[in-house]
């Protein structure tokens, strides 16, 4: 199971209210690289992965719900208090139709979240291989979305999260290696 | 917890419980796949002392963090009251 | 070779390209792409620094700002 606690894992900050930055925000939210798909490949990879790496992926999915909250909250402030005039201007005209302020699983785009973002190949090479390979996208997300942003808190946030995405592919890559086990002549203590 | 504004306490306690909780989380990972650095291991334990002290000095000021029993509650029920992670 | 997180090439440029030229694209090699399994014992940052930058370990961290600021 769970627990929930009260506290995000970074101190999100934005500087102004910017719908226009929180519509692409959304990519991260419910797109193909998105922290949701994240949480739910490595949760759901847990059960075919021999036990040496199922810690990893629990704590790496668990963590990727944390940076999802995280997404949602940039995208709350960005948004909390703007008009529908103000979100119009922003391209979200076609969103606030559908859901006003709600946030939705889709991405920056507007398609809708699917499990098809989501692989499970039951070969855990094949499956750790698309988890390195997910955290190197998300990681190439972060950086469009700070090249897009002049909003320098925000961007203080999304760095945060696009090193997270550096630490995670490490790990991805030594569980790779621990699966090998071929680095018995090359242990350290 | 209160609709107004949080004092500045409220914001220094926390980020000093998000600093000590990540590298935990860190620690977390990096045992995940080197489990026999024993060194690792005790600066592991050592903040996750850290941790549940600085909890316990936000929860007294605050109220609880966590869910689901692991946080003791003041009357009334106070688990229930604003603000949330993206509130603040 | 010093290791570098940015890496850079000249593409081809055509004569008929209608949008100004960059010259110079980039693109990211972070440092985990070299570290291989981490070794113990590896330097770390301080609680406060690590939440800031989003990794406890000094070998890790890697710097990101749009290489397109200097012409913006
Ligand atoms: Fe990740």
């Amino acid at each position: 199971m769970w627990v929930y606690e009260k506290k995000l894992q970074y101190p999100v900050r934005v500087s102004q209210c910017n719908p226009r930055l929180a519509k692409f925000l959304i990519e991260q939210y419910g797109g193909a690289d998105g922290e949701l798909a994240a949480a739910l490949r490595y949760l759901n990879q847990r059960y075919t992965i021999p036990d040496k790496v199922i810690g990893l992926l629990t704590d790496i999915g668990t963590e990727e719900f944390a940076h999802l909250e995280m997404i949602a909250t940039m995208v709350y402030k960005l948004t909390k208090d703007a008009t529908p005039e103000q979100l119009k201007e922003a391209g979200l005209g076609a969103h606030y139709a559908d859901h006003d302020k709600a946030l939705f699983y889709h991405n920056a785009a507007g398609v809708p979240f699917t499990a098809t973002y989501i692989q499970a190949k039951g070969d855990p090479i094949a499956d750790l291989y698309e988890d390195i390979a997910a955290e190197e996208k998300a990681r190439a997300t972060y950086q469009w979305l700070i090249d897009m942003s002049d909003d320098p808190f925000l961007n203080e946030s999304l760095a945060f999260l696009r090193e997270r995405e550096v630490v995670h592919s490490q790990r991805f890559r030594e569980a790779v290696e621990i699966l090998k086990e071929a680095r018995e002549q090359k242990r350290f203590f | 917890m209160t609709r107004e504004a949080l004092p500045e306490e409220f914001y220094q306690l926390m980020e000093d419980l998000q600093a000590v909780d990540f590298v935990l989380i860190e620690l977390n990972l990096y045992l995940d796949t080197h489990p026999e650095d024993l060194e690792a291991l005790k600066q592991f334990n050592t903040f996750a002392q850290q941790s549940q002290a600085l909890r316990r000095t936000f929860e007294e000021r605050f109220g609880p963090l966590l869910g689901g029993g692991k946080s003791f509650s003041t009357f009334p029920w106070a688990w229930k009251e604003p603000p949330w992670p993206w509130q603040i | 070779m010093a290791f570098t997180n940015r890496k850079t090439y000249t593409p081809f440029i055509g004569r008929y390209d209608p949008c100004q030229p960059i010259r110079v694209k980039t693109y990211e090699t972070p440092p985990h792409l070299y570290l291989g399994f981490q070794p113990p014992g590896l330097e770390q940052f301080s609680p406060k620094e690590a939440l800031k930058r989003g990794t406890l370990w000094k070998a890790l961290y890697s710097p990101y700002t749009s290489p397109y600021g200097d012409y913006r």
